[in-house]
């Protein structure tokens, strides 16, 4: 069996305690996780500020390369994986047989990655709003004709990462280039992505020290935020709801993306059918970016009907095949819980699964060996009904009618949202609506992201803050 | 008991033999003295008489007799009157109550006379010397107040000569800020109580030993080293502690200057003492009971008049048998593996002794 340990300042190390996750489609163990004691990681983090001492000798400059050099590792090369090696084929392989996800969502969500850490000079161009990113080496400079001074909130960044796709840890990598040491507690059935960013930025160069890598039980994940000096988790509502309010803490939680149309546009709906069904089901909709709703002023049955039809054909297929469309839950009994919370929401009036007179059989299917929820779209009668602003760990989305003037405040927090529409008062609106983390105009998928354009937080802005700053050389004559 | 299930030496057999016939004789011995209408425990003479229906002084003829008793249940030890459990011959002598529980609604109540003392003596014959000096004083940091921890490691340090500082920490305040979420409130509460704990260690250099919680013995350690301290022996229990951190606190806590007892122990037991680690253990924490005094037993938990083989996973079941408390067939809330006798300890003992996972419910051990 392969065995992930514990990395401790970058340096393995293998716990007595171990967790064993297993393919999620023999069942046999595949891998055995170290697992870290909440002390240790405690006494690890005692030594943060030294470390972070240490990456602020780095420039920005000598780091951003080490990035780049880092991607070529990280989509190329074999790295250590515990005792043995990782090819990238089998980085592709292992992360699908913990997760279910195909081997070809792997691979797209690899290429992200690699792609964060390839382009990251632009990436923190945009993260930092092209701050001359030398004004972090030396702590204060001129920025735009301004004296500006950036100080490092904490000298760490902690993160609790999930499972359900591995896009993202694109989003913590940038933290390395802003010289700031990581711990991060993966989640247990996808401890592969992080673990190998990690060997990559090793075989760059990048300093040990800087690397922490700790899986952990609940208790372990609380310590990572508590002690870190910024945070940043990601998890459903349960998980997330109790660091809401730490301003340490970046949360990530469900998305509740959404796409809505205009009057203006909401007649020539069938143009836009492949992108909202792109936007509800790539990834085998997993993530906080696909769209779980359809909320327009009319038509609204016809899109449901049209959006069933096309993703009714999605069928399981093997995991390597390279047309899969849809992955399987890695725990069946996570699939039979969820089938029966739609089922039961369903049996509310006012809501109707339309895609259940379009696919042969139920929404719940086994494949190989394995359990699938097959793409769901529901109409809604109603944005109150209880299914009309709902998020799942598959392609689901809810359609619904409500009236123009209503949005977008109808629509409650969305991570992105794309408005279709040229309708001035409505772009209007939507720019002043604060419960929106990423903001489309036009025919752009809810999933596709920019890394310029961090939402739910921006990364620089959680690690750095600005202070007033006056210096004599600086100042003119 | 039974060791059928494990290739025993003749040498260990006959010493497994002896304690058992030694077990029987106590077993005897205890039931007599709490059933017996003069020197009894009101609790178990109105047992005996109205629920039973039988005299137990005449049916249990061993230990294996205790089968004829049901699982005891310690709902009975909440709420009064607590002298019901005090045995006749002791009504007059001075009694302590140690409580266990207790977080939210009446705490469990355990009468005691003399047994932390035997318990504790006991115990201090286990502790090697070196790391636990004779006139040594001691520190103990950690849950007192009700418990028997309070009094038990007093008369721990005064048994071996030395003289016992204190740290109080009160478990059931923890309990509730960790419910309301209050985890920054817990970690300066558990800040409070470590820095009495380090002037403590400051002022006083004769103090080489202590009695703490894993919790707090990590806390401490993230601000000192106790061996730079002077500490050279440390006794900890309280709370789980899982191979891993033992491991951790052995070679990074601790270091190779101080002696780690991880203990198990419980108001209703008495203490369980650790067997010295050895490699093929990977750190496992094994631990054998007070015999004849308490007997542990890992039982399936769905039969529980049944043993798991040896090294197979079940419930801890207790047994205590003392002249002060009787409790036969105690389902406690722990799950462990099943350990065979060895020839220090010829009798069963626990390995890595967790909560029983079917409860499922998340224990709250944030601090102590």
């Amino acid at each position: 069996m392969l065995h992930l340990p514990i990395l401790r300042k970058g340096r393995p190390y293998e716990s007595v305690d171990k967790s064993v996750t297993v393919h999620h489609r023999t069942r046999e163990p595949l891998v055995a996780i170290s697992q870290a004691n909440p002390g240790l990681i405690r006494r690890d983090m005692l030594s943060l500020p030294e470390v972070a001492r240490a990456m602020a000798g780095f420039t920005c400059a000598e780091l951003i390369a080490l990035c780049e050099k880092a991607a070529v590792h990280f989509m190329n090369d074999s790295l250590p994986l515990g005792g043995a090696t990782q090819s990238p084929q089998e980085y592709v392989e292992q992360l699908s047989a913990t997760t279910g996800l195909p081997h070809v969502m792997v691979r797209r969500n690899m290429e992200k990655i690699g792609g964060v850490m390839a382009n990251m000079s632009s990436v923190l161009r945009g993260l930092t709003r092209n701050l001359d990113l030398s004004i972090l080496d030396t702590g204060y400079g001129e920025d735009n004709r301004t004296v500006v001074s950036y100080f490092r909130r904490g000298d760490s960044l902690g993160v609790v990462l999930p499972s359900n796709s591995p896009g993202v840890h694109a989003l913590w990598v940038p933290a390395f280039a802003l010289k700031t040491p990581l711990v991060l507690k993966p989640g247990s059935s996808e401890p592969w992505s992080p673990y190998r960013v990690i060997q990559a930025f090793l075989k760059a160069g990048a300093p040990p020290e800087a690397w922490g890598f700790y899986p952990a039980d609940h208790a372990g994940a609380g310590e990572i935020l508590r002690h870190c000096g910024r945070g940043m988790v990601f998890g459903d509502v349960s998980t997330t709801r109790k660091y809401a309010s730490d301003p340490r803490i970046e949360v990530h939680g469900p998305g509740w993306s959404k796409i809505i149309l205009g009057e203006d546009e909401v007649d020539r709906w069938p143009d836009y059918i492949d992108l909202m069904a792109a936007s509800i089901a790539e990834n085998s909709g997993r993530s906080c970016v696909n769209a779980s709703g359809v909320w327009v002023p009319r038509h609204g049955k016809d899109i449901a009907e049209a959006l069933a039809q096309k993703l009714a054909k999605f069928q399981p297929r093997p995991a390597d095949a390279p047309d899969a469309e849809i992955a399987p839950f890695a725990d069946g009994g996570v699939a039979g819980r969820v089938n029966r919370m739609v089922d039961a929401a369903l049996s509310e009036p006012g809501c109707r699964d339309v895609t259940a007179a379009h696919r042969e059989g139920p929404r719940l299917v086994e494949f190989e060996g394995c359990s699938y929820l097959l793409p769901t779209i529901v109409w809604c009668d109603s944005h109150e009904h209880g299914l009309a602003n709902k998020e799942y760990l598959f392609p689901f989305a809810s359609v619904v009618e409500v009236p123009q003037a209503s949005m977008p405040e109808i629509l409650g927090p969305t991570l992105v949202l794309t408005a279709i529409t040229k309708d001035p008062e409505l772009k209007r609106r939507c720019l002043k609506y604060q419960h929106i983390g990423r903001l489309n105009f036009g025919a752009i998928q809810t999933n596709r992201i920019v890394w310029d354009q961090p939402h739910e937080g921006n990364l620089f802005d959680h690690l750095y803050a600005r202070r007033a700053f006056q210096a004599a050389e600086l100042q003119t004559a | 008991m039974s060791s059928s299930n494990v290739s025993v030496p003749a040498a260990l057999k006959a010493k497994i033999a002896a304690t058992r016939a030694k077990l029987d004789d106590h077993v005897l011995e205890t039931v007599d003295w709490h059933f017996n209408p003069k020197t009894g425990t009101p609790f178990w003479l109105d047992y005996a008489k109205n629920i039973l229906k039988w005299d137990p002084r005449k049916e249990v003829k061993s230990y294996a007799g205790l089968n004829k008793f049901p699982l005891f249940e310690d709902e009975w030890l909440r709420g009064g009157p607590v002298r019901r459990w005090v045995p006749k011959a002791y009504a007059k002598m001075p009694i302590s109550t140690f409580e266990t529980g207790g977080s939210t609604g009446v705490p469990k109540s355990r009468i005691s006379y003399q047994d932390y003392r035997i318990d504790y003596e006991m115990f201090s014959r286990t502790l090697p010397d070196k790391y636990f000096p004779k006139g040594a004083d001691w520190l103990h940091v950690g849950p007192s107040g009700p418990r028997r921890l309070r009094l038990a490691v007093e008369h721990l340090a005064q048994h071996r000569g030395g003289i016992c500082f204190m740290v109080d920490l009160d478990p059931r305040f923890v309990v509730k800020l960790i419910k309301w979420g209050e985890m920054a409130m817990m970690e300066r509460y558990k800040g409070h109580v470590i820095d009495q704990a380090l002037t403590l260690l400051k002022a006083h250099p004769n103090v080489k030993c202590m009695f703490t919680t894993p919790k707090l013995l990590e806390a401490l350690c993230e601000k000192v080293s106790l061996s730079k301290m002077g500490i050279t022996g440390i006794f900890c229990g309280g709370t789980e502690m899982t191979p891993q951190f033992h491991r951790f606190a052995v070679e990074e806590l601790l270091g190779p200057e101080i002696y780690f007892a991880p203990t198990y122990g419980n108001t209703l037991m008495g203490l369980a003492v650790h067997k010295e680690p050895t490699k093929e253990d990977n750190w496992a924490i094994i631990y054998y009971p007070p015999m004849p005094r308490a007997v542990l037993e890992v039982v399936d938990p769905d039969k529980p008049e049944d043993l798991v083989p040896y090294g197979g996973t079940g419930r801890v079941r207790l047994t205590t048998l003392t002249k002060e408390v009787f409790i036969p067939r105690f389902l406690e809330r722990d799950e462990c593996e099943r350990e065979a006798p060895c020839a220090k300890f010829p009798f069963d003992g626990v390995r890595n002794v967790r909560p029983f996972s079917r409860f499922n419910t998340s224990v709250v051990e944030g601090v102590y």
